[in-house]
């Protein structure tokens, strides 16, 4: 199985590799996967509190080249939008994008379930923050 | 002398042909080009002395009696095929059980899913944490109703080798036939099938510097005379067991890479399991939460197999391919999407089978070679680690057992 060259230079120049602090306020932090699945995915927003917009994103994977392309990936997508925008981000933009074959579609699906995952950390976090 | 790239270090999966083999094989595309079937004329006299030398070195590498006991076939999985579906159709009116473990090849634990469907029973017996079948859990497993003990002699991951004198003569005093798959073991490791109680043995010439298409099956004709029903009906050819023309160029260089592996295994072994001690020693030095998988001693020269914790396999070796094949047991890189059955079954946790890589070294393999794919194995694993969830929790010291994952 060959990968594209997409995989290939997301998987040897990753994007935006690292943490934030996850108390921090902004910071909307998904951790998904198992992995005994063999996938999982850490997925950080930083998100500006007037603007809602997405200023900075992280993450760290633990999983095959097509994973670690994935989210990678959805760093670079992620920055600059708002979180309403980032909520349209679909796994199958990233399938188009990075041409996955269907044996790794699902590092694709994972991937939109960090964005998910982030995205409602952030909003319930943030109401708590509002509450105060 | 510089080395060449990419390394091959997968030589579990297939070994090159060495130039002895490939200049045996050649006249037998051209010139000698008789079937070995054709009985009046020179060409096939010529055609079948070819054969009847190559049966004889590979008799010889095993330690049969008599070459007329080698079956030739496509390969280790025909062999497999023969050997199991052959004892279970000759001997159904005997009994319907068969003893085999959960570490065989897939050629052996797919052939027992179909006996199973066909309404035999199959006993999957465990093995330790270190790989070794136990033997009395074999002894345990066998009923009066059993007809075949199947236990593989080295395997294809872990290099484990098994005791496979101890269950030949268990089989032997059970009254039940001993079939070993070789695949792995033969020409690297030595194999005697009348000290070891043998019965029936499958072997291929493609891991032992042979060319792909050719295999062999060992069928014990005396003491006891083992008979199996063929899969392949036709001209009769293999005393009625295997029909079909012989691949003649095939057979003859199975025949010389046995007969070349047979007069350097001692050599080559030492070699081998020094440059396997070395890449490993290497690699364990430098890498924590890095473990060995299989028996530290009971296994194959060139085999090297490890799990590096918080790291997925496919990743590693995605790191390492332009320069260095290696093959992974994580689910990604195999057909069936599961991670490697073989470390799942010595008791490690399923992450740790997705994080395991088997390096395997073969005849051509120099120092040069393992310094550098030891080297960059490391810096690789170093830098995923960089990029891992799992490692950046386990450094804050949490107990990756406690999350509650949201696993599919």
């Amino acid at each position: 199985m060959a990968y594209s060259e997409k995989v290939v230079d997301h998987y040897n120049n990753p994007r935006n590799v690292g943490s934030f602090t996850k108390d921090t306020p902004g910071i909307g932090t998904g951790l998904v996967g198992a992995p005994e699945c063999g996938d999982v995915m850490k997925l950080q927003i930083k998100v500006n509190l007037e603007t809602g917009v997405i200023e900075d994103a992280k993450f760290k994977t633990f999983g095959c080249g097509s994973a670690i392309a994935s989210s990678s990936l959805a760093t670079e997508w992620l920055k600059g939008r708002t979180i309403d925008e980032a909520a349209k981000i679909k796994n199958t933009d990233i399938v188009n994008e990075l041409k996955l074959p269907p044996v790794k579609i699902h590092c694709s699906v994972l991937a939109e379930d960090a964005i998910k995952a982030a995205l409602a950390d952030y909003k319930t976090k943030n109401a708590e923050t509002a509450a105060r | 002398m510089a080395v060449k790239f990419p390394i091959f270090m997968d030589a579990q999966s297939t070994t090159p042909v060495d130039p002895r083999v490939l200049e045996a094989m050649l006249p037998y595309f051209t010139e000698k080009f008789g079937h070995p079937a054709s009985r009046n004329h020179p060409f096939g006299w010529e055609a079948e002395g070819a054969v009847d030398r190559a049966r004889a070195q590979i008799a010889q590498l095993i330690g049969a009696r008599d070459p007329k006991e080698i079956v030739f076939t496509s390969g280790g999985t025909e062999s497999i095929n023969l050997a199991l579906k052959g004892v279970a159709e000759m001997y159904r009116e005997k009994g319907n059980h068969i003893v085999t473990t959960v570490i065989e090849q897939r050629a052996g634990i797919d052939v027992a899913k179909r006996l199973e469907r066909q309404g035999f029973e199959v006993t999957y017996v465990p093995v330790q944490p270190d790989g070794l079948v136990d033997v009395a859990e074999i002894e345990k497993a066998i009923t009066p109703k059993t007809i075949l003990v199947s236990v593989m002699f080295a395997n294809n991951e872990i290099g484990t080798i098994q005791d496979i004198a101890a269950i030949g003569k268990l089989a032997k005093a059970k009254g039940v036939i001993f079939h070993t798959d070789a695949t792995q073991a033969a020409g690297k490791t030595p194999i005697d099938v009348e000290a070891m109680g043998i019965d029936l043995l499958s072997c291929t010439a493609h891991l032992m510097y042979g060319p792909k298409g050719v295999g062999a099956l060992y069928v014990r004709r005396k003491g006891p005379r083992v008979r199996i029903a063929p899969l392949i009906d036709g001209g009769g050819h293999e005393r009625g067991m295997r029909s079909g023309t012989l691949p003649v160029p095939l057979i003859v260089g199975f025949g010389k890479a046995a007969e070349v592996s047979r007069e350097i295994m001692a050599d080559e072994g030492a070699r081998l399991a020094k440059l396997r001690d070395r890449l490993q020693d290497l690699i364990l030095s430098s890498v924590e939460e890095a473990f060995l998988n299989g028996h530290p001693e009971r296994r194959l020269a060139g085999n090297l197999n490890i799990s590096f914790a918080y790291v997925e396999g496919e990743s590693v070796l995605m790191g390492l391919n332009k320069e260095t094949a290696l093959s992974s047991g994580s689910a990604c890189t195999s057909s069936t999407l599961e991670p490697s059955y073989v470390i799942a079954a010595l008791g490690a946790s399923a992450e740790l089978a997705h994080s395991s890589i088997r390096f395997s070294l073969h005849r051509f393999n120099t120092e040069e070679e393992v310094e550098l794919v030891g080297t960059r194995t490391i810096e690789v694993v170093h830098r995923l680690r960089e990029m891992s969830p799992l490692w950046e929790l386990a450094k804050e010291g949490v107990d990756l057992k406690t999350i509650q994952w949201k696993g599919e």
